[in-house]
């Protein structure tokens, strides 16, 4: 082993410790509950679930061939409540939102919107959380975007407002 | 306020029993084998809504749902692999506890072996070195 490669060898661990620094400093402030979806880029999974205001099976081709969002909410949801004025809003600004009443009571779920009034194109009963599940979802609210193609883009944990909304209309077209 | 201590405790005791009896429900399985099956399960996936507890430990709704639908599966014949794919599929390689062994994931299963094989290798070079140095010193 010549000097040089020698003196090169003694910096080693510093520039094994410099590496490691930069890893954990670049991870460093990251929201730990971040949990990325498994559905982005696939298919909304097909499902039939009841509608709320007709009482029909729908199923996911009944959506339309336009962007949507998939909104998760549920009376329960103390959450969701606060997000609600926010959805009327987009509703309002033409964004179609297909709600879906998660793990829900229906006659809850009727007040609710009458009392709130209702942002929802159609509003579909999942009251045991099987569509849920099929979304990956972990609790409410829980909104996903869908673009034209019927493909999952972007998937939110949490409530919908201003801040978020401008990242996610990005991922509607 | 030995006393005291005690029956606090007691108290205690009595309210966290009665509280995870409610929780609880009795599940039937068709062989002792599923049982085992099941319990594998959800101590090795996790809940995605609350890090860091399995789906056996958790009592969050979504922990609880996820626990029906192992149950459901494993009651129906499903396989344990497409059990833990229908999880991946659903909520990511985040639910595993023991992540597959490919991809990045290689590195992280075996990367420390690599790590150790490699120093293992320089400590053998400058053991060899120093004794054939101690070995031409004693020479001159």
């Amino acid at each position: 082993m010549s000097k040089k490669m020698r003196k090169v060898a003694l910096f080693l661990p510093f520039l094994t410790f410099a590496l490691l620094a930069g890893v954990f400093f670049s991870q460093l402030g990251k929201d730990t509950q971040y949990m990325p979806s498994a559905l982005i880029g696939q298919p909304v999974p097909d499902f039939s679930l009841v509608s709320l205001k007709s009482n029909e099976l729908v199923s996911k081709e009944a959506l339309g061939n336009e962007g949507y969002l998939i909104n998760f909410w549920g009376t329960w949801c103390p959450a969701c409540s606060f997000e609600h004025d926010y959805l009327m809003k987009l509703a309002s600004d033409g964004i179609n939102i297909v709600g879906i009443d998660y793990k829900d009571e229906t006659q809850e779920a009727i007040k609710w919107l009458q009392e709130k009034g209702d942002p929802y194109s159609v509003v579909l009963l999942d009251e045991l959380g099987n569509f849920g599940v099929d979304m990956g979802v972990t609790g409410a609210p829980e909104t996903f975007v869908v673009n034209a193609m019927g493909v999952i883009t972007y998937r939110h944990q949490g409530i919908v407002n201003e801040e978020v909304w401008q990242t996610m209309k990005g991922y509607l077209k | 306020m030995i006393v005291i201590r005690f029956f606090s405790f007691a108290l205690l005791a009595f309210f966290s029993l009665s509280l995870s009896a409610e929780t609880e429900k009795v599940l039937n399985f068709r062989t002792s084998v599923d049982e085992i099956r099941y319990h594998d399960l959800i101590s090795e996936l996790r809940c995605p809504k609350c890090q860091n507890q399995n789906l056996a430990d958790s009592n969050a709704q979504i922990a609880i749902d996820l626990r029906t639908h192992v149950y459901d599966m494993v009651n129906d014949g499903t396989s344990d692999t497409e059990i833990l794919a229908y999880m991946v599929a659903r909520y990511g390689q985040f639910v595993l506890y023991s992540p597959q062994k490919k991809g990045v994931n290689f590195i992280l299963w075996y990367g420390p072996f690599v790590i150790l094989g490699v120093g293992l290798i320089g400590f053998i070079l400058v053991i060899r070195r120093n004794a054939k140095r101690r070995k031409q010193r004693a020479k001159s």
